[in-house]
């Protein structure tokens, strides 16, 4: 269970997170709505702690993972896919995974098990990051946090510029993780997208937290995102 | 002396500048790329370097080749650990934020310096080269009877030299292996290349900056032992391989170590070469002449990369 308890956080003098709650329990998929500067980005780098808190304490598990220093929280199992893939663009795929593999001392069945995943990686594994395609990109990103056993995944935005058939495959992987009892904490734009995979959603405006729904009631009643999204 | 074997002799000079040359602006490099600190106080690394082979070698005493190697293992081995030291104690703390970090380093200049004024003084000493034998070279001419080989007068260079040379390149590979091959150098690599996912994927970067950071000072640290035997230490000896070492990196591409590389031996000989037949400053003009060039037509250095 990752819980975020009344967190305010923000760059220099700049708050965007202004107490903000959340939990994820594992087994589930969280997403979080919001429109464009509501803070959905940064609650993930404070998650991970690229981002001081000014207050509030982040919990993986019942231990207060805030505390620790930035390179200490992937190891407690926390993986994290950011926005536009940020992957180590001139390492080969097998050194962005090596990475992944050794922030959670996993052994070399963890990188069989992502790359059966992908299998399009392995046939990659020589080739720098920065020559695939955008959904092969998007494929690593994932497979570099798998290679972490992450207990919870942080997934900014992962379909975001790819063609539909990467879309699924991404969304398979998805929920395949939710199904072997990861937590996820998923950031998407289109609200179908989340609809199709969300169980929870956490509509957040301006860094604080408006409602939290059950994704069915959304499902039956589309009307309530409107009301909370203002579109 | 004919212009030939001129030409030779005075590209055998430059060599000797270039491969010390390369040593310390790839730690410059080194710096700059993985750490983003424009480490103003590196010619004190290099500087200390040589101050303290000339310390270690007066100490041991006996044979010159026993000093001479205590002081190529301890020198850089100290001077690595003072950098690391520095970057803990100092840049950590003003989270290497770019402006501070240059003043912050020229702190670290003047503390090094006039603490090796006061302790050291301002003596210029020299240290004797384990082994330092003349050796004359040979020149080929066409004459009356086909291809003639004699040894022209003057035309010599002594094995120290030749060895100052081998010892760069063997310490470079080496850097490079560390870089490509080693696990450290790919966590190195990572935080260069992204230091937020590197942060995130659990590399503790403040430990790989403060390896980094004593790797750089160990480097200049390591050319300086080198060329101590050919120049003497002195306190203020810093001050030209700091500025050729900028011009290199600069030249070569900030973070660019095969373009650090190609940029020192390009400087290093024109350096020499210019230096026998016109006069050195001659040479300091030209390299930052070229350094202008660089920054107008290629502001990203010869092999840098343009920057996302």
């Amino acid at each position: 269970m990752l819980e975020l308890d009344k967190i305010n956080a923000g760059y220099g003098r700049a708050q965007i997170l202004r107490d903000l709650s959340l939990t994820v329990a594992p087994g589930e998929i969280l997403c979080l709505l919001g429109r464009n500067g509501a803070g959905k980005t940064t609650t993930m780098k404070a998650i991970m702690g690229l981002l001081p808190l000014m207050s509030g304490t982040v919990r993986l598990a019942g231990a207060e993972i805030s505390a620790l220093p930035a390179h200490k929280v992937a190891g407690r199992g926390i993986g994290y896919i950011p926005q536009g893939r940020r992957l180590f663009g001139e390492l080969t795929v097998a050194q962005n995974l090596e990475i992944g593999l050794r922030a959670g001392a996993s052994g070399p069945e963890v990188l069989e098990d992502a790359l059966q995943l992908f299998p399009r990686l392995r046939e990659r594994l020589a080739q720098r990051a920065q020559t695939l395609s955008g959904g092969e990109q998007q494929m690593l990103a994932t497979a570099r946090a798998l290679c972490l056993q992450p207990r919870i995944l942080l997934l900014d935005e992962p379909t975001e510029g790819l063609q539909p058939s990467m879309i699924a495959a991404i969304r398979d992987v998805t929920t395949l993780m939710r199904d072997r009892g990861v937590g996820i904490l998923l950031v998407e734009q289109g609200v179908d997208a989340v609809l199709s995979v969300a169980d929870r959603v956490a509509f957040i405006e301006n860094g604080r937290n408006l409602e939290t729904l059950e994704a069915e009631a959304l499902r039956r009643d589309p009307r309530l995102i409107s009301k909370h999204l203002g579109v | 002396m004919d212009f030939g074997p001129y030409l030779l002799l005075a590209s055998l000079e430059g060599a000797v500048t270039a491969a010390v040359l390369a040593l310390t602006a790839v730690g410059l490099s080194l710096v700059f790329g993985v750490m983003r600190v424009v480490n103003v106080a590196h010619g004190e690394f290099f500087m200390l370097g040589a101050v303290l082979a000339w310390w270690i070698a007066s100490h041991i005493g006996g044979d010159p080749a026993l000093g001479f190697i205590a002081a190529l293992i301890l020198a850089p081995l100290a001077v690595g650990a003072l950098a690391a030291l520095a970057d803990m104690t100092i840049l950590r703390r003003v989270n290497y934020d770019p402006e501070r970090t240059i003043v912050a380093t020229i702190g670290i200049l003047y503390i090094l310096q006039q603490v090796t004024l006061m302790t050291y003084g301002p003596e210029a000493r020299p240290v004797e080269p384990p082994f330092n034998s003349r050796l004359a070279l040979p020149w080929f001419e066409w004459g009356e009877t086909g291809l003639q080989m004699y040894f022209p007068w003057g035309l010599s260079t002594t094995s120290y030299k030749l060895f100052v040379i081998a010892a760069a390149a063997a310490v470079l590979m080496g850097v490079w292996a560390l870089m490509a091959r080693t696990r450290i150098g790919l966590l190195m690599r990572a935080t260069q290349l992204d230091r937020d996912m590197a942060l995130a994927f659990g590399i503790p970067v403040e430990r790989v900056y403060a390896m980094v950071f004593g790797l750089g000072g160990a480097l200049a640290a390591l050319g300086a032992v080198l060329i101590v035997p050919i120049q003497q230490a002195h306190y203020l000896m810093g001050g030209d391989p700091l500025l050729l070492s900028f011009i290199v990196v600069i030249i070569g591409g900030l973070g660019s170590l095969p373009g650090t590389v190609v940029a020192a031996i390009l400087i290093g000989l024109s350096d020499g070469i210019i230096s026998v037949f016109f006069s050195p400053t001659l040479a300091k003009i030209l390299a930052t002449l070229l350094v202008a060039l660089v920054l107008v037509f290629r502001p990203e250095g010869l092999f840098g990369m343009k920057t996302r």
